[in-house]
């Protein structure tokens, strides 16, 4: 899950100049860093729900959720697990 | 009267907190009417400065120009001073229909509604118009008044493509295809990078897509295009965006007023449905009788845009020269970049000394690590002001060691 994501996130938010420059892992922050803006977070938040056939409902996709890889995984797998219950 | 401690102290800790970010926003005053070469109290209780203006949205020079005064001074004698109303109430004169006629008429449209600022208008053009079944696709970079509109507009779906990516966009726009209208969302000139959109890029995907395209031409009406008519005419696509916003702020007399110009269908529902339109007063008569002056002097002569031209030119030519690195456009913004947060507000210090007024700007209003001192031209300035200011520039740009460094040389001596 963690290579697709930061794959995803390289695609969808990085220049090519910057991916060049910068190393990114699920630890980077993505959001208070500004790498990605809370505002064009939705297509990740899209991809995800896409991706992992799961709701992420807003409440819970705040920007401290996705401000790293690691957090968006731990939210993803909360709802997978609950999905699967 | 409940004022709780506690909430006192909440704030003035927040409050605090700005301070030590070093993003706390300090006003200046000016006691000259706003033009190229103003007279300003900094900080606060201080000796007046004679400065030049390069910071200014007076892209035309037309804030204190004399006719559009003296059509002020008039419509203040013949119409009163204010409406007391909103539009639809008792709020609208003749002289809001000529205004919004002429807007018609100068960005090549279908029709025009005034609101009390662009800001006003970007914040209730979407919600007036899209629904649950539809997307809105916004460039990275647009201006926070149109972010503010895309999220009042909760109903339709949103999404975002990277600053004038096209390959981006289109991908974008593959993806939306079930959608009933696909709204394609662009500043025409960014404010805090000078560049343009590719508009008729933008346009061609839009046909090709079946999309509609907002264009936000704040920093453009007035003087981009051969007759200043907007960044629409610049790329030879003017007729063909469905909604443009723009305000009467910046080149257009710079005192306050914004419109939604575009397709009909759009501009009636926004007097159906536009909150800011509908909830905020009429345009003050002084300020509609102004603006319906600047038009008629910008569709007489295009003399004020083309010395913009000239002006932004020189200035762009000059920064290069003399070692700044610059964001590269054709716009009268030029932003000097600095990259280093503290370093932009350094050199804007000492460009103050030195009887320039300019601002740093940086995260968050700029990308982090993208900080830098927007420069912006007006038909005001003249040549050898210009060349006095830039010997201004390479004063400060040298005591700080940066002329002729690189991106990877500033960020190397100063940190990013």
């Amino acid at each position: 899950m963690k290579d697709v994501i930061l794959s995803y996130i390289k695609k969808e938010y990085l220049d090519e100049d910057d991916a060049d420059d910068m190393t990114l892992d699920e630890h980077t922050p993505l959001i208070s860093s500004g790498i990605v803006d809370s505002f064009s977070m939705v297509s990740l938040k899209r991809f995800l729900e896409k991706k992992y056939d799961v709701k992420l409902p807003d409440e819970e996709a705040t920007p401290q959720a996705f401000d790293t890889v690691t957090t968006i995984i731990e939210l993803v797998n909360r709802h997978l697990a609950k999905k699967g219950a | 009267m409940a004022y709780p401690a506690a909430v006192r102290d909440a704030w003035q800790a927040e409050l605090a907190g700005i301070r030590e970010k070093g993003i706390y926003k300090e006003e200046r005053f000016i006691h000259s009417p706003q033009a190229a070469r103003i007279r300003v109290e900094f900080p606060s209780g201080s000796e007046l400065k004679d400065v030049v203006n390069l910071c200014a949205n007076n892209y035309l020079g037309l804030s204190s120009h004399p006719e559009v005064i003296a059509a002020a001074h008039k419509a203040l004698d013949e119409r009163g001073y204010g409406m007391s109303s909103v539009r639809f109430i008792c709020g609208t004169q003749d002289l809001h229909r000529t205004l919004e006629q002429k807007l018609t008429e100068f960005l090549g449209t279908e029709d025009t509604i005034l609101f009390p600022s662009c800001l006003d208008a970007n914040a209730g053009v979407f919600e007036a118009v899209l629904g649950p079944d539809d997307v809105m696709i916004s460039d990275r970079l647009v201006h926070a008044s149109i972010v503010d509109g895309i999220r009042l507009a909760a109903k339709a779906m949103h999404d975002t493509y990277k600053h004038c990516d096209m390959a981006h966009l289109e991908e974008k726009l593959q993806e939306h295809q079930d959608k009933r209208i696909r709204l394609v969302i662009t500043d025409g000139v960014f404010s805090m990078d000078g560049d343009f959109a590719p508009l008729d890029e933008i346009v061609a995907l839009a046909e090709k897509y079946n999309a509609l395209v907002f264009l936000d031409d704040s920093h453009a009406s007035g003087f981009i295009g051969k007759t200043g008519r907007g960044v629409h005419e610049h790329f030879g696509v003017m007729g063909k965006i469905d909604i443009i916003t723009t305000t009467l702020g910046k080149a257009l007399g710079g005192a306050s007023g914004g419109c939604v110009s575009g397709r009909k269908e759009i501009v009636e529902l926004c007097r159906q449905r536009a909150r800011p339109y509908l909830f905020s007063n009429a345009v003050p008569p002084p300020i509609a009788a102004s603006a319906i002056k600047v038009l008629e002097i910008l569709s007489a002569t295009t003399e004020r845009r083309d010395k913009l031209e000239v002006n932004a030119k020189f200035w762009r030519q000059g920064l290069i020269d003399a070692g700044f690195v610059i964001r590269e456009g054709e716009s009268p913004i030029v932003p000097v970049m600095l990259f280093n947060a503290k370093l932009a507000q350094d050199v804007a210090r000492d460009l103050y000394y030195e009887g320039i007024y300019v601002v740093g700007f940086f995260f968050p209003v700029v990308a982090a690590g993208q900080a830098r001192i927007r420069t912006q031209l007006s038909a005001d300035h003249d040549i050898p002001m210009l060349a006095r200011a830039l010997e201004a520039f390479k004063k400060v740009g040298a005591k700080h060691g940066i002329l002729g460094l690189d991106k990877k040389g500033i960020i190397a001596k100063y940190g990013q």
